[in-house]
């Protein structure tokens, strides 16, 4: 079955630095993929690649079948790739429900469509029922995001990239900031993703977060693909060793170095 | 579980909270607080109407400026310019309606006519009105509107600096125009939003009671602007700007547009605060407005807005310029010098600041 996502090839140089060479990524549907590596090792390059942050040198991407090129991350949320940054998108001084609609407030019209007014109440009801549907418990979507906990505040932002049909979803580094016992929270909500026909791309420098959700995982070292690994056949030490290079580089994990 | 019953209560649950109370309330009581203090120690006159509507006058320039700079500071900016921009958009009107007026009188004495309207007649003066109203209005605007690129355009490293050159520019264009001199004598109708009167009822000695309409100039604005902040596209998007510029971004929002409109507007305000100040003063006077800029914000600072942007509303900045204008009122009531009424107004403002910090930390823990 043709893959959700398939990158080939990729390339991307800043000037001398050479940040990406001849990455091949693939996602599937309804699974999550860890993408981990060093600082440096491209991991953000590659997923800006992906939303049109930035354009490739080289290669192709490839989107439900059809090869696509997105000039700006508005292209690509447009086709259902949303990006949760990791200084969390969001006005903390907005509501939760706010925050879901931000920059896709729903309106309704008044004396004929000369005047728009923003519909609270509907903005209201349906961003409660989102964050049911995806079982994020917060008292009200009337309370602002500054006074919700940082597990929180990403689980918003997990629900608002959620609210707008997305297909792929990408974390990047969802768990940094978090408090120990929020973490299982945001990673449960990571995994129920999946019950609503959604695949996630999971950045994280944290193991076992990556091995707790992923299906598959992903090592980039010094801009190269080093490692694609079922979560299943590896462990976190071959990973490691894979991201330090402890292993050469190659494919093929080894036991027990770290 | 959010069920939608947990999501109705909650909020309820916290409005019991005494600092909740204190945060959405606070400064409604200091007003209600004041005003109780100032009826006790000036019983006889505090509290008549002509003491009422002297600061209901007094106080609509403040009113609109402060509106505007609302607006800019909830972008988490500034605006330095309103009060020069006031300035020069009032001296643009006076000098237009002089200027209109003797072209129109000397082409009518030289036309001789009987079909022309008589110079002063009201049609020429509600036309010279209208036209100078205009005029002043785009002023107001395009200076907003300048102050707007300055930010998104140029991209200067902060609206203070933009704003800082545009009190000087427009306060040097206020008196290359005029020479330095006032203009006086404004035409009828348009003295009226400053200094006219919408009389409601007699008593039962025949006298009139009604409400300046420079009060009912400013409690429009406010309503329109109050509608616009929490009911409009562009209104969620002003605070959103000023909570997260990157999320907004992030979202999709046109932050440059959204810049350049609350700066517009600001400047708009500006001009509508000449028109009211025009009017009472029958004239156009280049010193107008002289540090109002720094009322304005000091009125929006004591209405709770934060001047880290994304905080603040329509209803507490009206409080705070009631606040300003009442201090200044009282004090001269119960004959304080004024010197002691500068001294109040900036403790007020770092208090009101201060109970921001206090709000911000609260908030962070």
């Amino acid at each position: 079955m043709e893959p959700l996502i398939r990158m080939e090839k990729i390339s991307k140089s800043f000037g001398p630095v050479r940040a990406l060479c001849q990455v091949d990524l693939t996602l599937n549907r309804r699974e999550i993929l860890g993408l981990v590596g060093d600082n440096g090792a491209g991991k953000s390059t590659l997923m800006k690649v992906l939303t049109g942050v930035h354009q490739p040198d080289e290669g192709e991407i490839y989107f439900k079948g059809q090869r696509v090129r997105f000039n700006s991350p508005y292209d690509s949320r447009n086709a259902g790739i949303e990006m949760v940054y990791q200084d969390l998108a969001l006005a903390g001084n907005l509501h939760i429900a706010g925050n879901i609609f931000l920059g896709r407030e729903l309106t309704k019209k008044y004396l004929g469509g000369l005047i728009r007014f923003l519909d609270h109440k509907r903005m209201a009801r349906e961003a409660a029922r989102l964050l049911e549907r995806l079982k994020i418990e917060v008292q009200s979507v009337d309370l602002k995001v500054e006074t919700l906990s940082g597990g929180q505040r990403q689980a918003v932002a997990v629900g608002r990239s959620m609210g707008f049909n997305a297909t792929v979803v990408v974390m990047d580094e969802p768990t940094a900031a978090l408090a120990v016992r929020e973490v299982a929270k945001v990673l449960d909500l990571t995994k129920s993703l999946k019950e609503h026909d959604v695949s996630v791309i999971l950045i994280s420098h944290r193991m076992q977060d990556v091995f707790e959700v992923s299906d598959r995982i992903m090592v980039l070292r010094q801009g190269e693909k080093v490692g694609d690994l079922a979560r299943s056949q590896t462990t976190m030490d071959d990973v490691v060793a894979l991201i330090t290079g402890a292993q050469g580089g190659t494919l093929q994990a080894v036991r027990g170095v770290a | 579980m959010s069920t939608p019953t947990a999501a109705r209560t909650a909020p309820r649950a916290r409005r019991f909270s005494a600092g909740a109370v204190l945060e959405r309330f606070g400064i409604a009581l200091a007003l209600v607080l004041l005003m109780t203090m100032l009826a006790i120690l000036s019983p006889e006159y505090f509290l008549t109407r002509e003491n009422l509507t002297n600061v209901a006058r007094q106080t609509s320039v403040n009113a609109l400026l402060s509106l505007g700079q609302l607006l800019v500071i909830l972008t988490a900016g500034i605006d330095l310019s309103v009060g020069a921009i006031m300035a020069l958009s009032m001296i643009m009107m006076a000098l237009s309606t002089h200027a209109l007026y003797h072209w129109y009188a000397a082409y009518y004495a030289q036309a001789m006519t009987a079909s022309l309207p008589d110079p002063q007649s009201t049609v020429i003066m509600v036309i010279l009105s209208g036209v100078a109203i205009l005029l002043g209005l785009t002023v107001g605007l395009f200076a907003g509107l300048l102050n707007g690129w300055g930010t998104t355009k140029l991209r200067l490293p902060h609206p203070f600096i933009v704003t800082l050159g545009m009190l000087n520019i427009a306060r040097g264009a206020t008196d290359l125009i005029s020479g330095g001199a006032p203009i006086t004598g404004i035409p009828q109708p348009m003295r009226a939003f400053g200094a006219g009167t919408l009389q409601l009822f007699q008593t039962a000695e025949g006298q009139w009671v009604g409400i300046p309409i420079a009060l009912l100039v400013v409690l429009a604005f406010y309503v329109v602007f109050w509608l616009f902040l929490t009911q409009t596209l562009m209104g969620r998007h002003t605070y959103a700007v000023g909570g997260n510029i990157q999320a907004a971004r992030y979202a999709g929002i046109n932050v440059n547009r959204v810049l350049n409109v609350v700066y517009t507007l600001c400047g708009g305000l500006a001009a509508v605060a000449a028109l009211l100040l025009a009017g009472r003063t029958n004239s156009g006077y280049p010193k107008a407005g002289v540090g109002a800029e720094l009322d304005a914000i000091a009125a929006v600072i004591i209405g709770g807005a934060s001047f880290f942007g994304g905080r603040g509303t329509v209803i507490g900045t009206f409080i705070g310029v009631l606040i300003m204008g009442f201090i200044r009122n009282g004090l001269n009531l119960l004959n304080v010098s004024v010197f002691w009424q500068e001294v109040a107004i900036g403790a007020i403002i770092i208090a009101a600041a201060y109970v921001d910090v206090l709000r911000r930390r609260a908030a962070r823990t």
